[in-house]
């Protein structure tokens, strides 16, 4: 049986430590965010994810979701999860006060997104969906349709899904053929088919309001001719309550790898009333909003996931006895030694927890960006910190995604051949963890987008805000008795970030394949130096921790000994990256097409 | 009717608990703490009570260092209106407390009051019982189900041939056993609405105990390391081993 407890302590160093959140009692909702609150939002949060969701994770995973006639049912338990979700109010954690929810900021949303991640992804799937929508409208809609949605949105009475995927285009919305009449009432009749729509349809919730891209008629081609509309499954009635059904339908649920709790739906729309959200034509740019805080969120899950494989690799690699340590007996009252005695399941271990634990710190860092970029009170400070989100954003989802994989395939080598079976629980990660590199843009698509949009973005200006705290913080700490060999390690690697950003900025203008050949390998560096300088500012809040004798010693230099082992063992990565993305588009295009 | 409820910080049931290295207790330092399972049972009790009307106020109270307001901040996002904690930094013993609850008992005139059982931290199960006696109530220990009538609660207990229900009249005190409810989770808003509620903070001095400890503790030691067992081949065998070896049959 899998084991899971969620990283509280993690989480409030992050917060309260780390980012010091207590700087911003400035900035509105940011005052509430008090140690004392913040543990026993994230105590309770802990609760709930383990007892409630984390049961249900392997079942769901083995029973999946039904269809019959168009009606959905997810696995057994997920609706009396759901009810206890609502019950106590978790969905509104983020949602605006008006509506009924709580207002926190991200930073306090986001350990409780991981913590249903870890715990049960493909249940997080349904209120993680709806708070997408809900985010979407908040920023786009009328009051009126506000007004009539948001509060039953923000108690997950009704949830939410995002429709923009059609069978013939995912990455190319410019594409879509879902078409939108407007009728006399200012309503519109929705007709077309949408895939891979995540919660779709299922039976927890009273009503679902799907959030649907398509093309009004004699509107333009392309990109610039998509709008956003409202498509509520059950039409309102005057009072507000779920009426009439509209003609919104599933016609299937996908058969898929993992994930399987979450249902995957074919969503047909026959005429069906939708209401425009916000501009006509700029549908795009309303889900585009909504996006940045998607794509963190899919991040998330590759750090979830790898922490719930993290857990139980460590857990395994203390009980699995086997063989002896190299340099003789380390247990000598137990009839072989546990396998943590070896150097390469050390290493594996040692991966996975620098991974979570700087990678938690770099999604914590950008969700306090995402935060001032939407409630400081300076607009000088909200214009810095969306550069920073935007430029961060791709890298997140990307990177995030990609090592998370990576990271729990070591938890099943950790297993040998038991992680390959279903009942540790091991195979499931693997499985339930590959969609997030594809989902929300896939890996490729996230680093032709920091390549090809953020970086030349504002002449270069976004990188500013990563770069140049970078700098600052080399150069104030490079003579740091204690700090400074872990700096020279980050700067060493920085200066391979920077070569390479200037190169893929000269070559790139000339031709555009030279930036396109090297965009994934420099989102890996960029993601690697983002993740050793979190590890580095880990290190010195750790390192003066201890100075100031805090009782927690322990779990002070258990950091210390993560960010050395980062600096040492997996940022010098960045070293064949940069070879790499030097090599230029030469080997790649060199083959003919039909050679493939 | 006010109930006042006792709640006590311990280690997490989850925690495996750690003798210190010098046996003068158990290792506390950066352990997770929680409030004791039996006073979250008796909590819950009390919010049901008020829920279904029986109750109108519910107290919950609780003793040591500053720490314990966090306990008591559970108590309040359950459902309890408002705290009290007793500050103190020493060795609380159950007569120390069972004489501080009844000072406060004497001040705020519950007409209930429940407690856990006993704590899981040293299973003292002593506490409501000396309370009881030192405010000469009745009490009804070891509670699985309890109703309140006109003037009198009726508790039905957990002993050992079965269950036992005694009627108390009011006011008198409850301790709660295991199966007398599921404790919820805390909801959201009242995690929030919690931070607001009130805690009142009180000293052993101010309320005129004396809480030197009356016990000393010795030594605290692990028990001893289960042995490995053997596999007996008969019945027969393993009453001639019950007899000899074990001496627990004659």
């Amino acid at each position: 049986m899998p084991i899971y407890q969620a990283p509280v302590r993690d989480m409030r160093y992050l917060l309260h430590d780390f980012l010091e959140v207590g700087r911003y009692s400035n900035v509105p909702g940011f005052a509430d965010v008090t140690p004392d609150l913040t543990d026993a939002i994230f105590e309770e949060a802990a609760k709930f994810s383990q007892e409630v969701c984390f049961p249900l994770n392997q079942s769901g995973d083995e029973e999946g979701c039904h269809w019959e006639k168009g009606k959905v049912t997810p696995p057994k338990g997920f609706k009396e999860a759901y009810d206890a979700f609502k019950a106590g109010g978790w969905n509104g954690l983020t949602c605006e006060t008006e509506h009924g929810g709580q207002g926190l900021p991200n930073i306090v949303g986001l350990p409780f997104m991981e913590m249903m991640i870890s715990s049960n992804i493909s249940f997080a799937t349904y209120p993680g969906l709806s708070r997408g929508a809900y985010e979407a409208i908040k920023r786009n809609a009328s009051k009126e349709l506000k007004d009539r949605y948001l509060p039953k949105m923000a108690t997950g009475e009704w949830s939410g899904t995002m429709n923009l995927t059609e069978p013939h285009c995912g990455t190319d919305l410019g594409l879509i053929r879902t078409k939108a009449e407007p009728q006399p009432d200012g309503s519109y009749k929705i007709t077309g088919t949408k895939i891979f729509i995540s919660a779709g349809e299922h039976d927890m919730a009273e009503n679902i309001v799907h959030l649907v891209l398509a093309r009004v008629t004699g509107a333009p081609e392309g990109i610039r001719g998509i709008s956003l509309f409202i498509v509520p499954k059950f039409m309102l009635k005057p009072d507000g309550s779920p009426g009439e059904r509209n003609g919104v339908t599933c016609g299937s649920i996908e058969k898929k790898m993992g994930l399987k709790g979450s249902a995957t739906c074919v969503m047909n729309y026959d005429s069906a009333t939708g209401y425009l959200v916000g501009d006509l034509h700029k549908g795009m740019r309303a889900m585009f909003v909504m996006m940045n805080e998607a794509r963190i969120g899919v991040g998330m899950q590759g750090v979830g996931l790898s922490e719930l494989a993290y857990q139980n690799a460590a857990n395994y690699a203390k009980e699995r006895i086997q063989g002896r340590s190299l340099t003789g007996t380390k247990y000598p009252d137990k009839a072989a030694d546990p396998i943590i005695v070896h150097p390469d399941v050390r290493k594996m271990l040692l991966t996975m927890r620098a991974f979570n634990e700087g990678a938690r710190a770099l999604a914590m860092w950008t969700a306090l960006h995402a935060d001032l970029a939407d409630r400081h009170p300076d607009e000088s400070v909200r214009r810095d910190a969306e550069d920073l989100l935007a430029l961060m954003t791709p890298i997140i989802k990307a990177y995030l995604t990609d090592m998370g994989y990576e990271s729990i395939n070591w938890g099943v080598q950790c297993y040998g051949g038991h992680g390959y079976i279903k009942e540790h629980g091991m195979e499931q990660i693997i499985r339930d963890a590959r969609i997030t590199q594809l989902y929300e843009g896939t890996s490729g698509i996230q680093a032709l987008d920091l390549v090809g949009r953020k970086l030349p973005q504002h002449m270069g200006r976004l990188l500013r805000q990563f770069f140049h705290p970078v700098d600052q913080f080399i150069h104030e700490h490079v003579d740091d008795a204690k700090l400074g060999p872990l700096v020279m390690q980050l700067a060493k690697s920085f200066a391979r970030l920077q070569q390479a950003t200037a190169w893929l900025a000269e070559q790139g203008l000339k031709d555009p394949m030279q930036a396109g050949s090297g965009a994934s390998d420099y989102l890996k560096l960029f993601g690697l130096v983002a993740v050793g300088y979190m590890w580095l500012r880990m290190a010195k809040v750790s390192l003066a921790k201890l100075a100031e004798g805090d009782g927690d010693k322990a779990f002070h230099q258990n950091k210390l000994h993560l960010a050395r082992f980062f600096m040492e063992k997996m940022l010098p990565d960045t070293s064949s990256l940069l070879s790499k993305i030097m090599a230029g588009a030469e080997p790649l295009m060199a083959m003919d097409d039909a050679a493939f | 009717m006010k109930v006042l409820v006792a709640v006590k910080r311990v280690v997490d049931a989850n925690v495996k608990v750690r003798v210190k290295a010098d046996k003068t207790g158990v290792e506390l330092a950066n352990i997770k703490m929680a409030m004791n399972p039996f006073c979250e049972i008796a909590v819950e009790e009390a919010v049901r009570l008020k829920e279904k009307g029986k109750a109108t106020e519910i107290v919950a109270v609780s003793m040591g260092p500053q720490s314990c307001q966090e306990t008591i901040r559970t108590a309040l996002a359950m459902g309890a209106d408002r705290g009290v904690h007793v500050k103190t930094d020493a060795e609380l013993q159950p007569l120390a407390v069972a004489k501080m609850l009844k000072a406060i008992v004497e001040a705020e005139k519950p007409g209930l009051v429940i407690l856990g059982k006993q704590a899981i931290d040293n299973d003292c199960n002593q506490t409501g019982q000396m309370l009881a006696g030192l405010l000469g109530w009745p009490q009804g220990t070891f509670a699985s189900k309890i109703d309140i009538g006109d003037g009198k609660i009726d508790v039905t207990r957990e002993i050992d041939g079965g269950l036992e229900t005694v009627s108390l009249k009011a006011p008198a005190l409850v301790t709660t056993d295991l199966r007398l409810n599921e404790p919820r989770y805390a909801s959201l808003p009242n995690i929030m609405k919690a931070k607001k509620k009130p805690i009142e903070e009180k000293t052993p001095e101010a309320l005129g105990v004396d809480v030197t400890p009356r016990l000393k503790t010795l030594k605290v030691e692990e028990p001893p390391k289960r042995k490995g067992g053997v596999k007996v081949a008969s019945i027969q065998e393993l009453v001639d081993k019950l007899k000899a070896e074990a001496g627990v049959i004659q």
